[in-house]
C-alpha cells in the first residue's frame, strides 16, 4: 500500500513538472477576467436602460418571450422553452427573488454552469490526454513496466493522480472564479436563495417541489454535478490516451467527442437515442436550474447513469488494454 | 522450491514470439552464469529487441519461458523483475525531470532503495556533477549513463544493456566495456545485444548469434569467432602478379570488391586500389609473404582484420544466406 501511494506521488510529480497543471491555473487566469468584464458591461447596460429596479428587467423579459410565442417564424421547440422559462421567471417575480442579483457568488454559479459541459472538461483533458500516450510517445514506457511492479498497479496509480487532479480543477476553477470575480462585483451572494426543483411536463412547469435554496448549498450541489462529469471526461480521455499512441491525437478525438456534444444537445431533440450518448449527457447543471432536458426522456437519473455506465467501460477497456498489451515501440 | 541448480540467473526456453501470422522468434535458448558477459548478436531486425523486450516482460512470448533468478518472467513478474535491470533500445528518461528526480521516480517504485543507494549509483556512473539538471540537457552518453543508473538501482543480479555503445564516441565506448567488466566481476551477469562483431570480441565471454529471428549458434566467444575465417588485405605492387600467386592456395580465398563492402568501416579506410582482399588462414600468412618477396613483389602492408558479422552469418548459414 506505501508502495502504491509511491507510485501516485510519481504520477502526481510528472504531471506537476511537465506544467500541465499550471496551464490550466493560467487558462482560468486569463479567461475569468475577460467572462467578468463582459458580464459587469452587461449589468450596466441593464441598469441603463432599467434603472436600479430589477422587477421592471424580469417583467420586460417575461413580456419579451411572450410576445415571440405568438410569431410563426419561432420554432415550436424554442417555444417550449420559453414557456417554460416564462413560469420560472413568474415564480421569481411571485416571491420577489432576484434570479439575477449580481455578486462574485452569482457570477460563480453561472459561469461554473456555462462551463461544466465544455470549458472545464477541456481543462481536464490537458491532464488526462497525455497520460499513458506520453509515456508511450517518449519511449519511458519499457523502463516503467520493466519494473517489478504489475501493470494493472501501474495503471491504477496513474488513474488515481488523474482523479486527484480533477478534483483539484474543479476546486481551483470556483477559487479563481470567485476571487477574480469578486473583484469586479463584490465577494457577497453566499445566502440568496435559489429556486431548485421545478419539475417540467412539456411546456409547463410543475412547481409543488420547488424549494429555494441558499446559494452556497445550491453551489454544492453544482460542484458534485460538475466533479461528476469531470471524473467521466477523464475516464473516457484516460482510455483513449491508453489506446492511441500519439497524445495530440488522444485531444483531438476527444476534443471533437466533446464539441459534437454540444453541437447535438443544440439539434437531436428529433433523434432520441441520442440520449445515450455520453457527450449530449454532460449538462448536468441544467437539471439543477430546472432547465429543459435536449432530448425528451433525459433525466438527472437517466443521465447520471449513462456517464456511469460510460465510465464504467472505459475504465474497464483500459485495464484490459493496458495490461495485455505488448509493448511493441 | 525454486532453487536454481546452478549459478544460471538467465534461463530462456524454447521462446517463440508470433504476431499475427509471421512468426518472428523462433526457438530461442540461452543461459547466462553470474559474473559473465553474455553477447546477443545480430544484424539490425534480426528479432534481437523483440527477444529483449520479452527477457523484461515487455512482451508476451507466444511459447516458451524466461526465468530470472528461478523466477519465470510471465508468472511471477514482481519477483522476476527484481533481479534484473534494463535499458531497452534508447535509454529514455523523462527529460522534464532533474537526473536525481528520474532516480528516485524509479526507486519509489520498489522496497529497499534509499536515497543513500541513488548517491552510490550516481557516484558509479559518474554523474555526481549534472545530477540535479534536467535530462533534457544531457548528451546521449549522460542519458546512456543515467539509464545505466536506473538499471543498477535495485542491486539487479542481470544486466540487460541493449546496443550499450550505440552513439557513444570512441572514448566513451572504451570507457563503457570497463565499466561493463568492472560489474561483471563483481558478479554482476551482463547481457549485451550488439549488431558488431567487433563489439562482441572485444566484451563478451559467451555469445548467441541470432539472425532472421533465429537462433544460429550459441557458444563461448573464442570458439565461435575462431571458426570464422580472418581477413586479409595486401597491399601489393604488381597487383596483377599477386593475384595470380594467391589464386594457387586453395585454402585463400579472394574476396571479390562485392564482399570486400562488407568489411567494417576501419578496414574499408585501408583500401586503395592496389589492395587485394582475402581470406586467409593465420597461419599462411608469413609462407605466403616470403612467396610474395622472392616473385619480386613489392608488399607495402598486410593487415588482419576481424571477420565482419556478415561474413560469418554467410560461412554459418553457408549459402543460405540471411532471412
Amino acid at each position: 500500500m506505501k508502495r502504491f501511494w509511491a507510485m501516485v506521488q510519481n504520477e502526481v510529480v510528472k504531471i506537476i513538472k511537465k506544467k500541465r497543471f499550471y496551464i490550466v491555473l493560467l487558462i482560468l487566469a486569463v479567461m475569468v477576467p475577460i467572462f467578468s468584464y463582459a458580464q459587469m458591461r452587461q449589468s450596466l447596460e441593464r441598469q441603463e436602460s432599467y434603472g436600479t429596479d430589477w422587477r421592471l428587467e424580469v417583467q420586460q423579459a417575461i413580456i419579451d418571450n411572450q410576445n415571440s410565442l405568438s410569431s410563426d417564424r419561432v420554432p415550436q421547440e424554442w417555444k417550449v422553452y420559453r414557456q417554460i422559462y416564462i413560469q420560472q421567471m413568474q415564480y421569481y417575480l411571485d416571491h420577489d427573488v432576484n434570479p439575477n442579483e449580481p455578486g462574485g457568488v452569482t457570477f460563480t454559479r453561472e459561469f461554473i454552469d456555462n462551463s461544466a459541459a465544455l470549458f472545464i472538461p477541456l481543462m481536464i483533458l490537458t491532464i488526462a490526454s497525455d497520460l499513458v500516450s506520453s509515456e508511450r510517445t517518449g519511449g519511458t514506457i519499457k523502463m516503467l513496466l520493466a519494473r517489478p511492479v504489475r501493470r494493472w498497479k501501474v495503471l491504477l496509480s496513474k488513474l488515481t493522480a488523474l482523479l486527484m487532479f480533477v478534483s483539484l480543477i474543479i476546486v481551483s476553477a470556483y477559487a479563481v472564479c470567485y476571487l477574480i470575480s469578486g473583484v469586479f462585483f463584490g465577494y457577497s451572494g453566499w445566502s440568496i436563495p435559489i429556486f431548485t426543483g421545478f419539475v417540467l411536463n412539456g411546456s409547463d412547469v410543475d412547481l409543488t417541489y420547488v424549494q429555494a435554496t441558499p446559494q452556497w448549498q445550491y453551489l454544492l450541489m453544482q460542484a458534485g454535478l460538475v466533479w461528476f462529469v469531470g471524473v467521466v471526461v477523464a475516464l473516457l480521455a484516460f482510455m483513449v490516451s491508453v489506446l492511441v499512441r500519439s497524445t495530440a491525437a488522444s485531444i483531438v478525438v476527444m476534443m471533437a467527442a466533446l464539441i459534437s456534444g454540444s453541437i447535438l444537445t443544440n439539434m437531436a431533440s428529433a433523434w432520441s437515442s441520442a440520449k445515450y450518448l455520453f457527450m449530449v449527457n454532460l449538462g448536468l447543471t441544467e437539471y439543477l436550474a430546472g432547465n429543459p432536458a435536449p432530448i425528451d426522456g433525459m433525466t438527472l437519473g437517466f443521465s447520471l447513469a449513462v456517464l456511469a455506465a460510460w465510465g464504467a467501460v472505459s475504465v474497464f477497456i483500459s485495464f484490459i488494454v493496458f495490461t495485455k498489451r505488448d509493448v511493441l515501440t | 522450491m525454486n532453487q536454481p541448480d546452478d549459478s544460471f540467473v538467465l534461463r530462456v526456453r524454447d521462446l517463440n514470439k508470433r504476431i499475427g501470422r509471421k512468426t518472428i522468434i523462433h526457438s530461442i535458448n540461452f543461459d547466462v552464469r553470474e559474473g559473465e558477459i553474455f553477447g546477443f548478436l545480430g544484424p539490425n531486425g534480426a528479432g534481437k529487441t523483440t527477444t529483449i523486450r520479452m527477457l523484461v516482460g515487455l512482451i508476451k512470448p507466444t511459447s516458451g519461458s524466461v526465468e530470472i533468478c528461478g523466477f519465470d518472467v510471465q508468472k511471477q513478474p514482481e519477483e522476476a523483475l527484481k533481479y534484473v535491470g534494463s535499458i531497452v533500445e534508447n535509454p529514455e528518461m523523462y527529460p522534464y525531470l532533474t537526473g536525481w528526480e528520474n532516480l528516485m521516480h524509479f526507486a519509489r517504485m520498489q522496497d529497499g532503495i534509499d536515497e543513500q543507494r541513488i548517491r552510490e549509483v550516481t557516484e558509479l556512473v559518474h554523474l555526481g556533477g549534472r545530477i540535479h539538471e534536467k535530462v533534457r540537457t544531457y548528451s546521449l552518453g549522460m542519458r546512456q549513463r543515467l539509464g545505466i543508473a536506473q538499471a543498477l538501482l535495485a542491486r539487479p543480479k542481470v544486466l540487460i544493456l541493449d546496443e550499450p555503445t550505440n552513439g557513444l564516441d570512441p572514448k566513451g565506448i572504451k570507457e563503457m566495456r570497463a565499466f561493463i567488466r568492472e560489474l561483471a566481476s563483481a558478479g554482476l551477469a551482463v547481457f549485451v545485444s550488439s549488431h558488431l562483431l567487433s563489439e562482441i570480441q572485444l566484451l563478451c565471454d559467451r555469445v548467441a548469434i541470432i539472425g532472421g529471428g533465429r537462433e544460429l549458434a550459441v557458444g563461448s566467444v573464442d570458439e565461435l569467432m575462431g571458426a570464422g575465417r580472418g581477413m586479409v588485405i595486401w597491399d601489393v605492387e604488381p597487383k596483377a602478379k599477386a593475384l595470380t600467386l594467391l589464386g594457387r592456395y586453395e585454402d585463400i580465398v579472394i574476396v571479390d570488391s562485392a564482399g570486400a563492402e562488407a568489411l567494417e568501416d576501419a578496414a574499408t579506410a585501408l583500401l586503395n586500389e592496389r589492395s587485394i582482399v582475402t581470406e586467409t588462414p593465420e597461419e599462411r600468412v608469413a609462407e605466403v609473404l616470403d612467396v610474395m618477396v622472392r616473385a619480386g613483389i613489392a608488399v607495402r602492408g598486410v593487415h588482419r582484420v576481424a571477420p565482419t558479422l556478415e561474413r560469418l552469418f554467410l560461412q554459418m548459414t553457408e549459402g543460405e544466406g540471411i532471412e
